[in-house]
């Protein structure tokens, strides 16, 4: 059978023959935090093939452990779903994370499980949480119900993952768990595939249907249903609650919604992020790693060590060390000034992802995005594309409908600024004039978004989905997870980044010896001069531009600009088009035709607006 | 206010008693199902985006349903 995971570079850390044990739980159950748990030092994230989704794997004895995404339930309604659907498919063994707040919920996807045949031990976590808000949950009578183990366990504390470890021991030397019988009866009148696969082949799984070669079957909604009154009579039974109120984090979690208090805690939020990512780090920590250590040490020492074996003035000497320079100026963008602003954001991105914070943001901007032909979800691939414009336009896969993804995509690679830029935007500002500065930058850019939103969800055919989340409580960030998931993003970051930046260095360079350079930028001056009254150079930063458009803001850096100057030069840039990468899979993921225009499409718009903004303010 | 009222969802105020009468769109009850809402739940209205979203609660779970989507959905208002 072919393997729905891609990990031929790192295989050789897993046991080849070993069972596969699958995690599996609703969206922020803790499902991260007992992987950790469970598992030592070996942890391989790969992203599933043609996903951003990463799924973890680690040896476990001689066996597996597989993370999957949380789901509501093993079905194919997204991305998410599908992963998750495969790997539980082909698992010998689920541990299933329940939270212990929402049963009701979260056994569905247990009694599935069960339904599909699979052994199963069931972790009720976060009981802790369960207790404080007044819920008693006999976990003897659940276990007796499911006919599976049922531990109460509180991961975050270490408590129960060893009982959890006997139980899965156990559970592999018992016989696997009886179907209900009048289920059995149903799967058994097919006869393809395993119990588990029969099952989604009931349930009108269509890929399902496909590798069988079966018509989907129309059972579904009648198998859900009975699913889910057997669910509601065993936590009836089994949940007692005496009401002691709310705690502290359901408060806050209701407060994050409520019309007013919602709308400052996002703009305090906002504030935050600027504090932390354009004062703190593209400010005060850029000058030690930039200024200091990048211009003051590194780049005279690596020019002495060039200066021995090619001469100054040599093709080598400008190719490796000259203005463009492969190892000087290269290497101080991707290090000194770049990484460390997208450190700081993705930091910020998985303190708010982990905290359960972006879903109530979804529910905030639902109208707002709804006369946009969105719906709040959106706004995740749009806070993802202020760390990469390119696992957002991937990410715009969760949305409901193709017209959202036309409409989002073009959002995001026309108005959203990636995080290494955002840093230098922010920095670049804070230097010519503050919060005017950042009123008139962000006015544009707003006015600019809403206008393409607004146009799109005219012009693009077809309707769009409606919002329909369940929100996770809030919580305080498990650190553990937010450095991982930060280290992560950060390492894609670098090793993606770097060789694209060598390209475009090494181009621009090409173009200064050979001359090129200067005939561009004459030819590009009727627009960069006479249109947005910048200097010739400027075109050398839309060249790079071209390549990465966060390189093409850090060629800004180093002009001798004036403060209007700085603030068209950037909308330019902003707007300008999406870099190599981005380009690669928006003709991936929207065809050639939707691709080319949206390119073509940041030209125009980008010079325009950059013009009309020059005509006002110089 | 008649002790129960059969209104659409997005006519749901802040604190309402919500019986859940009818859904009319096929995959959007088989979506809350999972989440553990279906025919004959009963929720309360947490809160209403002026415009925007409605959002229900029951027990400790919170789901947040867009207004467009709302307006499909026939719930009666309980008496308090």
């Amino acid at each position: 059978m072919r393997s729905p995971i891609n990990t031929h570079h790192t295989a050789k850390a897993l046991p080849a023959h070993g069972r596969r044990i699958v995690l599996a739980g609703n969206p922020n159950v803790g499902k991260s935090v007992f992987f950790n748990a469970l598992t030592g030092l070996y942890v391989d994230v790969s992203n599933y093939p043609g996903t951003t989704i990463e799924i973890s794997r680690a040896p476990y004895g001689d066996d597996t452990l597989m993370d999957t995404p949380g789901v509501y339930g093993v079905s194919s309604f997204n991305d998410e779903e599908r992963i998750a659907r495969d790997i539980i498919l082909e698992a010998d063994l689920v541990i299933n994370v329940v939270s212990s707040l929402s049963l009701e919920r979260d056994l569905f996807l247990t009694q599935q499980l069960l339904d599909m045949g699979k052994r199963v031990v069931v972790a009720l976590n976060q009981i802790d949480e369960a207790r404080a808000n007044g819920l008693a949950i006999d976990a003897e009578r659940l276990s007796e119900h499911l006919g599976v183990p049922v531990i109460p366990t509180i991961a975050t504390k270490g408590e129960g993952i060893d009982r959890i470890r006997g139980a899965v021991l156990k559970a592999f030397e018992a016989t696997p768990p009886r179907l209900d019988p009048d289920l059995e009866r149903l799967v058994d009148r097919l006869e393809a595939g395993t119990a588990a696969e029969r099952l989604m082949l009931l349930e009108g799984d269509e890929t399902i249907a496909e590798r069988l070669g079966l018509p989907p079957g129309t059972e579904r909604e009648a198998l859900y249903a009975l699913r889910r009154t057997r669910v509601n009579a065993m936590v009836a039974e089994i949940v007692q609650e005496s009401n002691q109120g709310a705690t502290f984090s359901t408060k806050l979690g209701r407060m994050m919604l409520h019309p007013v208090a919602g709308l400052a805690a996002a703009a305090a939020i906002l504030a935050a992020l600027y504090y932390f990512v354009g004062d703190l780090i593209a400010q005060q920590l850029v000058a030690i790693t930039e200024e200091t250590i990048m211009l003051g040490h590194y780049e005279p020492f690596v020019r002495g060590l060039v200066e021995r074996v090619f001469a100054e003035g040599s093709h080598m000497h400008t190719i490796l060390v000259g203005e463009f320079g492969l190892l000087t100026m290269t290497v101080t963008y991707i290090l000194g000034l770049l990484l460390p602003l997208a450190i700081g954001f993705y930091f910020f991105l998985a303190v708010l992802e982990d905290s359960g914070y972006l879903p109530r943001l979804a529910v905030l901007v639902d109208r707002g995005l709804g006369k946009m032909g969105l719906n709040g979800r959106a706004v995740i691939p749009l806070i993802i594309g202020f760390g990469c414009v390119t696992m957002a336009t991937i990410t715009t896969r969760l949305l409901g409908t193709q017209r959202e993804r036309t409409i989002a995509t073009a959002i995001l690679g026309l108005t959203i600024p990636c995080s290494a830029q955002v840093g230098v935007i922010l920095g670049m500002l804070a230097t010519v004039g503050g919060w005017q500065a950042w009123a008139i930058y962000g006015g544009t850019m707003f006015a600019v978004l809403v206008a393409v939103g607004t146009i799109l969800d005219k012009v693009v055919p077809g309707k769009s989905s409606a919002l329909l989340i369940d929100l996770p409580p809030m919580r305080f960030p498990n650190w553990k997870n937010v450095f991982k998931k930060t280290g992560v993003k950060s390492w894609q970051f670098l090793t993606e980044a770097s060789p694209l930046f060598m390209l475009g260095a090494l181009i621009v360079t090409l173009l200064q010896i050979s001359g090129g350079l200067e005939v561009i930028q004459r030819a590009l001056a009727p627009a960069t001069v006479s249109l947005l009254h910048l200097p010739p150079q400027a075109a050398t930063a839309f060249i790079m531009g071209l390549i990465r458009r966060d390189f093409g803001a850090a060629g800004l850096t180093s002009l001798p600009l004036s403060p209007d100057q700085v603030i068209v030069s950037l909308v330019v840039i902003t707007l300008f088009v999406p870099c190599i990468a981005t380009v690669t899979v928006l003709f991936k993921e929207r065809g050639w035709r939707e691709a080319l225009t949206l390119w073509l499409g940041s030209w125009v718009i980008a010079f325009a607006v950059g013009g009309a903004l020059a005509a006002v303010l110089m | 206010m008649p002790p129960s009222l059969s209104i659409t969802l997005d006519q749901a105020r802040k604190g309402d008693r919500l019986l859940i009468q009818a859904i009319p769109d096929a995959t959007v009850r088989v979506q809350v199902v999972r989440f553990g809402l279906s025919i004959g739940s009963m929720v309360t209205c947490q809160s209403v985006m002026p415009g925007g979203p409605v959002v229900l609660r029951r027990g400790f779970q919170e789901i947040a349903i867009g207004r467009d989507l709302a307006r499909t959905i026939q719930v009666e208002r309980q008496a308090s």
